[in-house]
Parts: structure tokens; C-alpha cells; sequence
């Protein structure tokens, strides 16, 4: 059989019904923000849609952003995402090891328009020699795989802008996969960032099923996230956000406002200027989310995350020590009594050249 | 060019090319500019163009200095700036000829020794007091402004008559008797220091104890205030303005006096006297013992408005209209307190304010308040004699 | 730069710097100022100076008689936006909490809402001080452009802390960051423009005040 098989051909064969797969799309409309009258549009498109085949690929990472991913609830990752795409590399979930798997990811890119998703940044220090699989730098197997790719996913903040491998002092130059495109080392393709640290679950899989779905890159922002889960920051959908209003807020974590409940912001909370869905989706089956459970948010979501000062110090605060005060200090006494001896010296000048005014001198 | 009160007139930008001198040479940033040819340089052309604003329009009266908020002391700079105005070449006539005379004369007026005894036998032969002259070890040097040589000679008389009733001794100085300092108003320390140095000589050779300022600011600041830092020591003897005299011999009850004039007066405080001499109470305690229906002008004391002729604008003809737009302040203030007599400590006030009023068709008369008290003193027989 | 990377160079490099510049300018500015001395005076006091010069440094706070009349503007305007911006800077909490870090010292704050309104009112203040020395000619005529920038640099900080706090026109994270950039750059330029009288305004008042106290006038 050469055909690809459709994705509502792929779930008959599963003996997922039809019943459950119109369920799952409502479930992808309510988490891509439509109405649920779209479901069964996206029954549709998904019916008529091939599996596409996707290359998911780690590099500096911690694999914090698949565990992430393996807890997707709405749209669980085994039972649905498997079924929606054939994922045909991913190290960590991939049954094949060694060249074996090499080879299912070489296959995978002979057919174009493939999914790429990355997770981690990309070393580029001394010719990318600090991250590499089967001998081959992260570096150069991203510019291989991007070559015949439709799109590439940037899975977590650190394939989306660097984060922690970038952080200062940033010992490997790692960047994102966006910045070695606008630098021309990798190919140029479409990319959708889904940054956090790591992504909430339902997000990535919200994001995958928008691409199946309406096969098109989805509205993104400024730093190319999906504006359906990025638009509003976690201030702005915060349950805590009247309090900071009201000017009422934590001290400690254990004072009385913490026990009522208030604005954690002077707790180093980076809600304001975090743009993420934590607020509104939530985590662990839309239990909760930090702010929830009593700390402030680090901003995870934002490039430089890790750069912004303690996660303990408000936004107001600075971020790094002011280092150069003390030397500035002594550099202006320093200068400040150069200035005044040539100034002495300069009046001591005038003053013996001085010759004694007479009347004379006022005529001229 | 002659023009009224305008924006230019504005105290702080009288100070302009001094604030860039300033700059270019004492501070980092501005030697910088300088060395790179960022800064603009103060030139010949843009001195005499500043020449109105710094003589013209400023009578060193330090009202701005008092009401700047930021604290600056204005009239201290625009002081500091004549001197460089003064050397450059870029004084006004009328007050170069003012201090030409006083150092090759004696005094701003070319009044020389010979006129000044003129004046002492003229006095003698009216109140039949004796005028002593260089008489050593005499408590108070008595000195007079050219003004008071020339044109009221009743301070003169009323001196003879104070001091005779306070039963004091006093002499007048053949080498000093001008007070006055051109020097100071055209802004040259040099010139300055030669006119004090003439006082200072002549009190310690006559061994005085304390040298009388006469009814003029100028001369009381310059010698009181300026004097000892011209010559770069302190005195050896006290400076004190006729009024801080008088108040004194009122306090120690040796100034007696009787009778009251009637009409409504005011008194003009002379800004050298009052703003920048410190001598404000004493003529209020004197007025009082004299005057019944005193009044003070808005503005009183430290506050107070110039006549518009100090600082050298009275000896500067180019300054003329600015002075009497300038005077129009002090109509308003002498109108608004309704008295019919002005009276002030200032030979160069009450010259100024004369001629304003003359030009403005008012008719009250200037008095000084030294020979107002002289003419309220206790007659004694032996004064009579 | 994205806006958060934006924000973070603000909040690190950028205040390192311009706290660095500030200090380096007002010690320099200082000591340039007050090395050049004057010489003492050689003439008898009329009283010892006592305190006088601390009393002309609060006397000049005060309008002189006369002049809150001759111009309102200038003087109500005047003291509305010098307090209104000592109110914002350091009432308003996350200020304290800033000053707290650097010096330890901390103080209760006023609520927000009334930092708000005294935000408003300090710009409008600044605003009709601003037109009133464009409209009248005397004060035009002595308006140079360091007038005009020390005036844009002074309105900036307030302008974007309240648009910031109020999530006004641009998003909170870029106003914050533009905050903080605008309050950096009036750090840099003050000890180097007539700003500079935030530190020699006391010195100075205190001097004309001991000089004439010698005289014996209370300026």
C-alpha cells in the first residue's frame, strides 16, 4: 500500500470510533479558541488530511519539553497525536537505536514536506562540536532535515530562543532555530515558536492540531508564537490580578497576604510581562498553574528568561549587581580633582600674570 | 541704541557670555568643547554688545540675588563680569570718567580739597560749630560724598549739630573725604582698592576708632563690606553707616530730639543700605522719633525696589531713559503710600528719585533723614552760641 | 531584540551604566563645582552666620512677597510638579522596593491610585509650565535648547510609568522597558545639564545665605 493513510483512516483502523473522533475534535476546536460549531469542520479536514510524517529533533535539551508532551490530556499524545501524524524520529519515544534509527529519519526526508520539530538549542561555538548524535553536529543535522522541510516547530524556550543553554555566559553559542535561519545557516522555513519551559502539554498539541487541521501556519506574534495561546499575558488573565490593582500584595511567602491570597508581584512574579496560556489552560489537567499554587511566575515563556534577575526580585528590580558604580564613583573623584588642580593651577596662572589694572586699561 | 525695559533686561541673561567663559575654562565638558571647537567663543564684538546689559540696565540693587529660587547669586556675578567688561574696554563712558576722576581728582565730581573747605567754613559760619579737620585721635572720621560737597551741604551742618549734642569728637580728613568708590561700580579691583586704600591710610593716620559712611550705599558697601578684601586685610578700625550712629547715640539716650514733622512721609531703603549693607532697622527706630505718620511703601526693607540709579547708572548717560522706565516702579509704590515727603540715607538716591520725580511733574520733596533728625534735635544754649 | 530581551538589558546593563554615569558625572560635577572655592572674607561680621545659611535653603522654597502674583504660573506650576514628582519617585511601591535594594532603607508607600492621580497632575503641571515659557516672550526669549531637552528627558520617565502602570498604547512589557530607559537617560544627562540643580540647589541657597548673614540681611 503506497497511499498514506488519512487520519480519520488511521483512527478506523485504530477501532477508535466515530463518535470519538468527532469528541476529539471538539475537544481541538475548544483548544484552538473556536467555536465548537467548528468541529465538525475539523472532522473534515481532518478526514481528507494524510498522516504527514514529522522528525522531531533534541538537541541541548533536558527532555523536559517531551515529558511534557507525553502529558498531554485533551488530546492525549499516545492514543490521538500518534495516530494523527507518523512521527518517524524522536530519539527518546523511538523504538529503533543506533543506525537504524539514523536511517528511519533519512527515509523520513525523502518524501518533502515533512514536520520538523525541534526541541533545545543549537551549539554553535567552535564549529558545534558540543552537542552531536551518531557524529553528526546538532548544527548539521538541523541544516540537513530543514532542507526538504514544509515547517519547522520550535518546541520549548530553549529551540525558540536559546534558553538555558544560552543564558549567560552562554559557554557553547547556543541559539535558536529562528536565529540560524536569520543568520543563513540553516535553510530558511516556515517557524512556529511554542516556547515554555517547558510548553504547557496541551499547547503543543493544540499548535499540531491547528497545522493538521488547516495545514497553514496559525496567526503568530512578534516573537512567532501562536497569538490562540500567547496573546495575553499572564497578568492580564491572572485570578490574582485584583489584588495588584488594589495594591495589595505578598511580602513573604508566608505572611498574611500570602495566606490571602494576593499579588505576588513584589515575590519576583514575571506575570506582567509573560505572555503565555498558563492563567487560562493550566497545567496537570487544568489543575493549576504556579501563580495558583502560591509562587510568582518566572516568565519562562519570554527569550532570556533566565537572564531577567532572581525569579525572587520584582520586575522593578535590576536585574545584574551594579558593578561598575563603585569604580564610576571613584573614576568621577578621580577626574572631578584633576578638573579642580588644573583649574587651580590655571587660576594661579592668571593670577601672577595679573598686572595691575589702571586707568589706562579701561580705554581700548 | 536706546530701548525700553525688554526680555533682554532679565537678570540671568545679563551673565551670558560669563556662563560660557565659566564653562570653557573651569569646567570638564566645557574645556572639552572648547579643545574641539565645539563651544562658541565670547569675542570683542559680543562684549560691547553686552555693554547695555551690564551697565545699562543693572544698578547691582541684588533683588534678583534675593528672590532667585534656585539661590544664585546674580549680582555677585554680574559684579565679577564688569571686571572683565571694565579692562576689555568695554565700560561706559560716564563711568570712566567718573572713576578717572576720583583716582586722579579725589572724587567722581572732580570736588577737590579747596571746595570741601569751602563747605567747612560755610558750616562753621551757619551753626557756629567748629569743623575739625585731620584732628588726631578723634573717636569718629567723618566722610561725605561729592554729592553731599556739592549739593547738600546740610548733612554737613546736621553732623556738627548730632555730634556736638552726643558730645562727641570727630574730624574730617584732608586726604579722604570722598567715600564713594567708582571703582567698585565700574568693576575694577585694582582702581578700587587704590580709592579704599586713600580711607584706610587716612583713619590710621588720624588713629580713629571708627570711620563714619555718609548717606550713600555704594560708599557704605564698598568700605564696609568691600574695603577690607581690597586691601587684603581687615581693619583696624570699625566702619559704620551715619544711621548705625545715630541709632546707636539713640539707644545710649545722647540723640534727643523734639517735635514732630506733620506730614505724611515714607522712607526709600537704598538697596547698598538695606539689601546689601544689613543696616534695615535703624532707619525705621529713626524715622519713628521724628515722624508721626510714617508709612512704609510695599516692598519695605531688604525688599525694596532701587530708584534706578545705582551700581554707576546715575553716572552713565546712555542709561538715562532705561533709569526713568526703571523709576516707574517706585512712582507706582511712592503713589500707592500716599505721603507727601520722601524720605531716604542716600546722596545718590535722593538725586535720582529728584530727578524722577521732576520728570514725572510730582511734587514731594527728598529729604535725607541725617539732617531731618538735626533739625528736630534739642536745642542747648551752647549750641545757640 | 524581542521585548523582554529589551527589558532585560534596561534592567541590567543599561541601569548599571547609567547609575555608573550618574555617579561618575555628580562626584565630578561636585567637586569641579565646589574645588573652585571662594576666598574668606576679610571683612568684620555684623553677626557670626550661625544657621542662616540653612535657613535661606528653606526661605527660598517660599515665594518671595509679590511674586506668587507677578507669576503664578510659575511658581504654583513650580511646586506642583517638583512635589508631584518627588511623590511619584519615591511613594509609589515598586519605587521603595527599588531603593530598598540598593540602600536597605525602605518606607510605606502611598496606594496606587493616588500615585496615579499625582502622575496626571505632575504632567499636566509640566505641561502648562512648558506652555507658559513657550507663550510668554520674556521666558522664550530666555528658553535655550537645553531648556526644551532637560524639560522632554524630566516628562518622559513620568509619562511611561503611568502608561506603563495603566497598560496604556503599548504593551505593559515594552513601556516598562521604556520606562526605565527614559529614567536612564535622565540619569545620564542630569549631573551634565542644568538638571544638575536637584544637587546644587542647597549649596547654593546655603552660601547666598551664610554670605549675606555676615551682613547681617536674611535673604
Amino acid at each position: 500500500m503506497n497511499r498514506r493513510l488519512t487520519v480519520a483512516e488511521q483512527l478506523a483502523k485504530q477501532g477508535v470510533s466515530r463518535r470519538a473522533f468527532l469528541k476529539f475534535c471538539a475537544a481541538a476546536a475548544s483548544l484552538m479558541a473556536l467555536p465548537p460549531g467548528m468541529a465538525p469542520a475539523i472532522a473534515e479536514a481532518l478526514g481528507k488530511r494524510t498522516r504527514p510524517s514529522v522528525i522531531w529533533l533534541s538537541f541541548q535539551e533536558c527532555t523536559g519539553c517531551t515529558e511534557s508532551l507525553t502529558r498531554s490530556h485533551t488530546a492525549t499524545v499516545e492514543s490521538l497525536i500518534f495516530d494523527m501524524i507518523s512521527l518517524d524520529y524522536h530519539h527518546t519515544l523511538m523504538a529503533a537505536s543506533g543506525e537504524a534509527a539514523e536511517l528511519a529519519r533519512k527515509q523520513a526526508m525523502e518524501q518533502a514536506g515533512y514536520l520538523v520539530l525541534v526541541d533545545g538549542s543549537i551549539p554553535t561555538k567552535d564549529g558545534g562540536i558540543y552537542s552531536a548524535i551518531a557524529g553528526v553536529t546538532n548544527l548539521q543535522m538541523l541544516k540537513e532535515t530543514l532542507e526538504n522541510a514544509a515547517a519547522v516547530v520550535s518546541i520549548g524556550t530553549c529551540a525558540a530562543y536559546g534558553g538555558i543553554p544560552k543564558a549567560d555566559p552562554n559557554p557553547t553559542g547556543a541559539k535558536s532555530v529562528q536565529a540560524l535561519m536569520d543568520e543563513g545557516l540553516v535553510p530558511r522555513k516556515p517557524v512556529i515558536n511554542v516556547p515554555g519551559c517547558p510548553p504547557i502539554p496541551t499547547v503543543i498539541t493544540g499548535v499540531l492540531a491547528h497545522y493538521l487541521t488547516f495545514g497553514e501556519i496559525p496567526e503568530l506574534d512578534n516573537l512567532g508564537r501562536p497569538t490562540m495561546f500567547f496573546g495575553d499575558s499572564i497578568h492580564d488573565r491572572c485570578y490574582r490580578r485584583p489584588f495588584y490593582d488594589q495594591g495589595k500584595f505578598a511580602k513573604t511567602f508566608d505572611d498574611e497576604g500570602a495566606r490571602k491570597g494576593w499579588c505576588l508581584f513584589e515575590l519576583g512574579c514575571k506575570g506582567p510581562t509573560t505572555h503565555n496560556a498558563c492563567a487560562t489552560t493550566k497545567w496537570n489537567n487544568g489543575t493549576s498553574f504556579p501563580i495558583e499554587s502560591g509562587h510568582g511566575c518566572i516568565g519562562c515563556s519570554e527569550p532570556d528568561f533566565w537572564d531577567a534577575g532572581s525569579f525572587y526580585s520584582a520586575l522593578s528590580m535590576p536585574t545584574t549587581p551594579l558593578d561598575l558604580a563603585a569604580g564610576a564613583a571613584v573614576a568621577g573623584a578621580a577626574i572631578g580633582v584633576g578638573v579642580a588642580l588644573a583649574n587651580r593651577s590655571k587660576k594661579g596662572a592668571a593670577k601672577s600674570a595679573h598686572q595691575s589694572a589702571g586707568l589706562a586699561d579701561l580705554e581700548k | 541704541m536706546r530701548r525700553g525695559l525688554s526680555v533682554l533686561h532679565r537678570a540671568i541673561h545679563k551673565l551670558e557670555p560669563l556662563r560660557r567663559i565659566y564653562e570653557q575654562e573651569y569646567t570638564l565638558l566645557g574645556r572639552l568643547a572648547k579643545m574641539v571647537g565645539l563651544s562658541k567663543p565670547v569675542t570683542d564684538d559680543e562684549l560691547e554688545e553686552w555693554k547695555e546689559l551690564v551697565y545699562n540696565s543693572c544698578t547691582l540693587c541684588a533683588r534678583c540675588s534675593l528672590v532667585c529660587p534656585v539661590g544664585n547669586d546674580i549680582v555677585y556675578m554680574v559684579r565679577k563680569f564688569r571686571e572683565g567688561m571694565a579692562v576689555s574696554g568695554h565700560a561706559p563712558e560716564g563711568l570712566i570718567g567718573a572713576v578717572t576722576r576720583t583716582i586722579e581728582i579725589g572724587s567722581p565730581m572732580g570736588v577737590r580739597l579747596p571746595a570741601v573747605q569751602a563747605q567747612m567754613r560755610h558750616v562753621q559760619d551757619e551753626t557756629g560749630i567748629e569743623i575739625p579737620l585731620d584732628k588726631e585721635g578723634a573717636e569718629y572720621l567723618v566722610m561725605l560724598s561729592s554729592m553731599e560737597i556739592m549739593n547738600f551741604p546740610e548733612y554737613l551742618s546736621a553732623i556738627a549739630k548730632i555730634m556736638k549734642q552726643a558730645g562727641k569728637t570727630w574730624t574730617l580728613c584732608s586726604t579722604a573725604f570722598e567715600a564713594t568708590n567708582a571703582g567698585i561700580q565700574i568693576g575694577v579691583s585694582d582702581l578700587a582698592k587704590v580709592i579704599v586704600k586713600r580711607i584706610v591710610d587716612g583713619a590710621e593716620r588720624l588713629k580713629v576708632k571708627t570711620v563714619i559712611s555718609p548717606e550713600c550705599g555704594h560708599a557704605y558697601t564698598a568700605l564696609r563690606w568691600d574695603g577690607a578684601n581690597l586691601i587684603g586685610r581687615p581693619f583696624t578700625f570699625k566702619v559704620l553707616h551715619i544711621l548705625e550712629v545715630l541709632d546707636e547715640f539713640r539707644a545710649q539716650g545722647l540723640l534727643k530730639t523734639e517735635g514732630f514733622e506733620t506730614a505724611k512721609m515714607t522712607f526709600h531703603d537704598p538697596c547698598q543700605l538695606v539689601r546689601r549693607g544689613g543696616v534695615i532697622e535703624q532707619p525705621r527706630n529713626l524715622m519713628k522719633m521724628v515722624v508721626k505718620d510714617f508709612v512704609e511703601m510695599e516692598d519695605p526693607g531688604k525688599y525694596n525696589w532701587c530708584c534706578g540709579g545705582g551700581g554707576g547708572v546715575s553716572a552713565n548717560e546712555e542709561a538715562e531713559q532705561l533709569r526713568l522706565e526703571a523709576f516707574k516702579i517706585k512712582k507706582r509704590q511712592l503713589e500707592n503710600t500716599g505721603a507727601k515727603t520722601l524720605v531716604t540715607a542716600c546722596a545718590n538716591c535722593r538725586i535720582t528719585l529728584e530727578e524722577g520725580l521732576e520728570h514725572n511733574q510730582m511734587d514731594i520733596p527728598v529729604v535725607g533723614l541725617t539732617e531731618m533728625i538735626a533739625e528736630h534735635l534739642v536745642e542747648t544754649p551752647s549750641a545757640k552760641s | 531584540m524581542g521585548e523582554v530581551e529589551f527589558l532585560n538589558w534596561v534592567r541590567g546593563s543599561g541601569l548599571n551604566i547609567a547609575i555608573a554615569v550618574f555617579l561618575l558625572g555628580v562626584i565630578l560635577r561636585l567637586i569641579e563645582i565646589y574645588s573652585l572655592g571662594r576666598k574668606p572674607d576679610l571683612s568684620a561680621p555684623r553677626h557670626a552666620a550661625g544657621a542662616s545659611g540653612l535657613h535661606t535653603v528653606f526661605r527660598r522654597s517660599l515665594p518671595p512677597p509679590g511674586m506668587m502674583k507677578r507669576s503664578p504660573v510659575s511658581y504654583i506650576g513650580g511646586y506642583i510638579f517638583h512635589i508631584g514628582l518627588a511623590v511619584v519617585v519615591f511613594l509609589f511601591a515598586p519605587h521603595i522596593k527599588l531603593i530598598e535594594n540598593f540602600f536597605g532603607l525602605s518606607w510605606p508607600g502611598l496606594p496606587s491610585q493616588v500615585v496615579d492621580l499625582v502622575a496626571v497632575i505632575t504632567l499636566v503641571a509640566m505641561v502648562v509650565v512648558l506652555v507658559d515659557r513657550i507663550t510668554k516672550p520674556v521666558k522664550r526669549f530666555l528658553s535655550t535648547f537645553e531648556d526644551y531637552f532637560t524639560w522632554t528627558v524630566t516628562f518622559l520617565p513620568v509619562l511611561t510609568g503611568y502608561l506603563a502602570v495603566k497598560h496604556l498604547l503599548l504593551p505593559y512589557t515594552t513601556m516598562l522597558a521604556l520606562h526605565i530607559l527614559s529614567v536612564e537617560i535622565l540619569l545620564v544627562v542630569l549631573p551634565f545639564t542644568k538638571l544638575f540643580h536637584a544637587f546644587t540647589v542647597f549649596g547654593s541657597r546655603w552660601f547666598n545665605g551664610h554670605l549675606n548673614a555676615h551682613k547681617g540681611v536674611p535673604v
